[in-house]
């Protein structure tokens, strides 16, 4: 129990990110026609892409001589690199598409 | 952290919410994408050049740059040249892209605490320790920088959820350009229930060993003396990690096929709604690397996609006129029937 509430102070701040970035997320896209259903998918997708940062700093502070860590970390740069270009460039695309509709 | 980095992730998390807004809405949508790209190119270019840990900066840039060149390169081309009905599953293809991401960090992380060297300031660290002192009268090495449980715990959520969304977007990708077939058996779901299961349990047994260790003292901490006043060291930890490197991997194994098996009696008519979901999840994962980093901007930007994704995913359910729960479960019952 003391662990739990030492977590929680510890990262008190962090908590609330968490809380209120649900709450905002449910709102923000609370009213969406479900014509964009499919691009809005797409552009959170790419969004999520940020998990690339993470990617980047395990990448960067590999050892020279930690193999596991290099291997991996480059091979989850890549991955990141992949989520984050390809899905903000299929966003734009089938955005693309819808305007050409009208 | 510095200012200027600072200030590139408080842009990169309003730009992500401010696209998804814009996303929202017909006339502002491929604005709103293009205003998020900007914020994440921000927080990328930023994270490269002035992220530091320990006053230490990013190095092997050969490797990032690399890595990062080949993503752009296969990324965009494919993201070109696909055809404009095979969307949703190149939206599912990437999805899992960036949930294998999660996957291996947290493999990487984990290898790091459990067999590797934990780098400490040592002066930071005696500081700690004599805080400590005053305030219980005694100095617990091991807790000088936190017991490591709750990092265990960041790093599991991060892989079960990374790994599941891999495994099952890559069911997805396969099912909507037909190369998977849907497939079930009969009391799949309780089968589904147990691996489920079996995941928590190796995951709290692993957190329970990990914490019975450190307050064990047996795993404590050594190092031979520093030679200058506050350098960095390294410490070796002391503790038997076989349990824990065994149950790791376990809980992997268990989520790839946990993953799997959760696609698969998904009907494809339904993928579209999966995709959403697993969207939200592989978005919970990297707010779980936010939490492990102290990142701003991968935990707003994780959970945003996390909590949107969810609405979003029961938005889509509405649409089709059809619950979540029937989507995800229905298919068993209509599977058994058609049989």
């Amino acid at each position: 129990m003391t662990a739990i509430l030492d977590f929680l102070q510890l990262h008190i701040e962090m908590v609330y990110i968490v809380i209120l970035s649900i709450f905002l997320g449910i709102e923000v896209i609370s009213r969406v026609p479900s014509v964009l259903h499919t691009p809005l998918m797409s552009g959170a997708n790419a969004i999520h892409g940020v998990v690339i940062i993470g990617a980047i700093i395990v990448m960067g502070k590999a050892e020279a001589d930690n193999w596991l860590a290099l291997v991996l970390g480059f091979l989850a740069v890549i991955l990141g690199t992949l989520n984050v270009v390809g899905g903000f460039v299929v966003t734009d695309r089938m955005l693309e598409m819808f305007k050409k509709k009208k | 952290m510095s200012g200027l980095l600072t200030l590139a992730y408080l842009i990169g998390s309003i730009t992500f919410i401010v696209g998804l807004k814009m996303l929202s809405n017909p006339a502002s949508a491929r604005k709103g994408n293009l205003i998020a790209a900007a914020g994440m190119f921000i927080a990328i270019i930023g994270t490269i050049f002035l992220y530091e840990e320990n006053g230490e900066r990013l190095h092997n840039f050969g490797w990032l740059f690399g890595g990062l060149f080949i993503g752009t390169v296969v990324g965009v081309l494919a993201a070109k040249k696909v055809k404009m009905t095979a969307m949703p599953e190149m939206v599912s293809l990437f999805n899992g892209m960036g949930g294998a991401c999660a996957m291996l960090i947290s493999i990487v992380e984990f290898d790091h605490l459990a067999n590797g060297h934990i780098t400490v300031n040592i002066g930071k660290f005696i500081q700690d320790a004599i805080g400590q002192a005053a305030q219980h009268g005694d100095i617990n090495i091991g807790a000088g920088f936190g017991n490591p449980v709750g990092k265990y715990l960041i790093i599991l959520l991060g892989l079960i959820i990374g790994s599941v969304s891999f495994a099952g977007s890559m069911v997805a990708w396969g099912k909507l350009n037909g190369k998977v077939k849907d497939f079930s058996f009969n009391g799949q779901h309780i089968v589904n229930l147990i691996v489920l299961a079996a995941i928590v349990i190796a995951g709290a047994w692993l957190l329970i060993d990990v914490h019975q260790q450190f307050s064990g003292g047996n795993g404590s901490w050594t190092s031979n003396p520093p030679a200058a006043p506050f350098p960095n060291i390294e410490l070796q930890s002391m503790a038997d990690t076989t349990l824990i490197n065994t149950l790791f991997y376990v809980t992997l194994a268990l989520s790839i096929v946990y993953g799997v098996m959760f696609v698969m009696p998904i009907g494809g008519a339904d993928m579209p709604v999966v995709i959403s979901l697993l969207n939200s999840f592989t978005g919970v994962a990297a707010a779980c690397g936010g939490f492990l980093y102290n990142n701003p901007v991968m935990l707003t930007g994780g959970i945003l996609v996390g909590s949107a994704g969810t609405i979003l995913t029961i938005l889509m359910c509405k649409a089709m006129n059809r619950s979540l729960k029937n989507v995800l479960i229905g298919s068993f019952g209509a599977k058994a029937t058609s049989a």
